[in-house]
């Protein structure tokens, strides 16, 4: 298989005064190509510091991440990163936030901002690219969050718990919506988030991470029978849903 | 559009409107009362014009000033050294900040200091000032400049420290430099605090440069009041003061104007 991401034996500590804390134990997963992978586990699993370490933010303690067979060394270039919260920049357009990416890479020219246009154009936002992130709605600067990602053109996106911020009603619709454009831009996505089911109504595999220090605890392929367009909303009426939903939420073994 | 309103409405609206007058014509009475008391109180010499001065006397004062034009020599000096203060006050306070931004290590090595630098009154640093520099305009400008920078600098610093982690880890995934995350998110996220911090420098500086003038005592407002205290004449010293607070306020309308424009155009 065509493997994308690779990670051997990670582990990752994290050192303060008070202390060692080892928030990844060797950890051992692979990505394959176009695929949609979500990552569940409980709070503070080091979820979000799996996603850090794949785009390269920052280094393993010991093991090894591989992309396209090649190890991580500094930043991965091919690599999109999408933060919990849409984090657009209130004093710049809808287009130059969207192109913030490609204007640190230095790579601004004719085509790649005409491609970004392209972007905001057929995914509903053409109309509003002079407009400021003020005068949007919450799914709509989270679709424009997307393209500022996408811009940059990255084989892999990395979605860190990207719809944790809005209400439920348009964290609905926004995952159904952006589901519906990395398929489109086919793109491997890795999503982490705590909603379970948002993981089995996107995603080909889940993985289930163990609490700290986080390893793998078991993966999912998520086989739903529905009609032929499947999408996240209509996944979530597909019989098995239910049944991936608890298998999930008993491992997940949540104590309050 | 206003036609278009409900009765309900209209009478919201009207209601706002007369509140709204009413505290300004408050306002207006409250000033009125007190000149006219102060004016009434010395001609009845239930207080000594001599000492307490009186509002008729200001204004002959005014006129007589303004004859020989040394009201606007005076009040434009002090208005200049001031402007001069609070602007490199803030633009040098700015960039010690992104110096101490960008190492951490100078930060906290220089912590203690621009903390004891902070409580100490810079005025009482005047006299040294004065003798290191002689008594010309530079040292007013640089006390001016000493009540304004300390502040700047921890409060811009502040505000750079608090630019949100997330989106400078969201830069730093496109590949960012730390130049390019200073300029792109940091500053500019900071520019409100920038702003504000030059309001608050309008006041310091001013402190700085009457202090300042105090010392030197050669031209300015701050001179105005000191050589009329010295000379007994009260007139002066009150009118000095009574147009301090006009270019005082003036000064603090213009930044908040100034303020208004940069927070529509973001």
């Amino acid at each position: 298989m065509d493997k994308v991401v690779e990670l051997k034996n990670v582990t990752m500590n994290y050192h303060t005064l008070d202390g060692e804390t080892q928030a990844i134990k060797n950890l051992s997963l692979d990505i394959r190509r176009g695929e949609f992978v979500s990552i569940v586990g409980p709070s503070g699993c080091g979820k979000s510091t799996l996603l850090s370490l794949i785009s390269g933010l920052i280094k393993s303690s010991t093991g090894e991440i591989l992309i396209n067979n090649e190890p991580v060394k500094g930043l991965a270039s091919n690599v999109g990163y999408m933060p919990q919260r849409d984090h657009l920049f209130e004093w710049l357009t809808i287009l130059r936030n969207t192109t913030i990416g490609l204007e640190i890479q230095k790579k601004l020219n004719k085509d790649t901002m005409r491609n970004a246009e392209r972007l905001l154009e057929e995914y509903g936002l053409g109309e509003f690219k002079y407009y400021y992130p003020n005068q949007l709605s919450g799914g709509m600067r989270q679709r424009a969050a997307l393209i500022r990602t996408l811009a940059v053109n990255p084989e892999i996106l990395l979605l860190d718990e990207p719809f944790s911020s809005l209400d439920y009603q348009t964290r609905l619709a926004i995952s159904e919506e952006i589901w519906l454009i990395i398929k489109k831009e086919k793109k491997t996505a890795i999503l982490v988030t705590h909603d379970i089911a948002e993981a089995v109504s996107m995603s080909d595999r889940i993985i289930v991470l163990t609490r700290r220090p986080g390893e793998v605890k078991s993966e999912h392929v998520i086989q739903l029978t529905t009609c032929e367009n499947k999408t996240p909303i209509i996944c979530r009426e597909a019989p098995e849903f239910r049944i991936y939903f608890n298998k999930i939420w008993k491992e997940l073994d949540v104590h309050v | 559009m206003y036609e278009e309103y409900s009765n309900e409405h209209r009478e919201y609206i009207r209601k706002e409107r007369i509140t709204k007058n009413a505290v300004t014509i408050s306002r207006i009475i409250i000033l009125s009362a007190i000149f006219a008391l102060w004016e009434i109180a010395a001609n009845m010499k239930w207080i000594d014009p001599f000492i307490m001065s009186q509002p008729s006397r200001i204004v002959n004062t005014v006129i007589n000033l303004s004859k020989d034009g040394s009201l606007f020599l005076h009040t434009g000096v002090t208005i200049y050294e001031t402007i001069i203060g609070f602007v490199s006050g803030t633009v040098l306070g700015t960039l010690a900040a992104i110096v101490l931004w960008w190492s951490n290590f100078t930060a906290r090595v220089l912590d203690p200091y621009l903390v004891v630098l902070n409580a100490l009154p810079k005025t009482a640093l005047g006299p040294i000032i004065l003798v290191w520099i002689g008594g010309t305009t530079g040292s007013i400008i640089v006390m001016a400049l000493l009540l304004s920078i300390i502040v700047t600098i921890l409060n811009v610093y502040q505000s750079f420290r608090s630019c949100d982690e997330d989106k400078i880890k969201l830069l730093k995934t496109f590949g960012a430099t730390k130049v390019q995350i200073l300029r792109k998110v940091v500053f500019p996220s900071s520019i409100p605090e920038i702003i504000s911090t030059l309001k608050i420098n309008v006041g310091l500086s001013l402190v700085g440069v009457i202090v300042g003038e105090f010392l030197v005592s050669k031209a300015g407002l701050g001179y105005l009041i000191i050589y009329g205290g010295q000379v007994f004449k009260m007139d002066l010293v009150m009118t000095s003061v009574i147009i301090l607070a006009v270019a005082a306020a003036f000064m603090y309308l213009s930044v908040s104007w100034i303020e208004k424009k940069f927070v529509k155009m973001r």
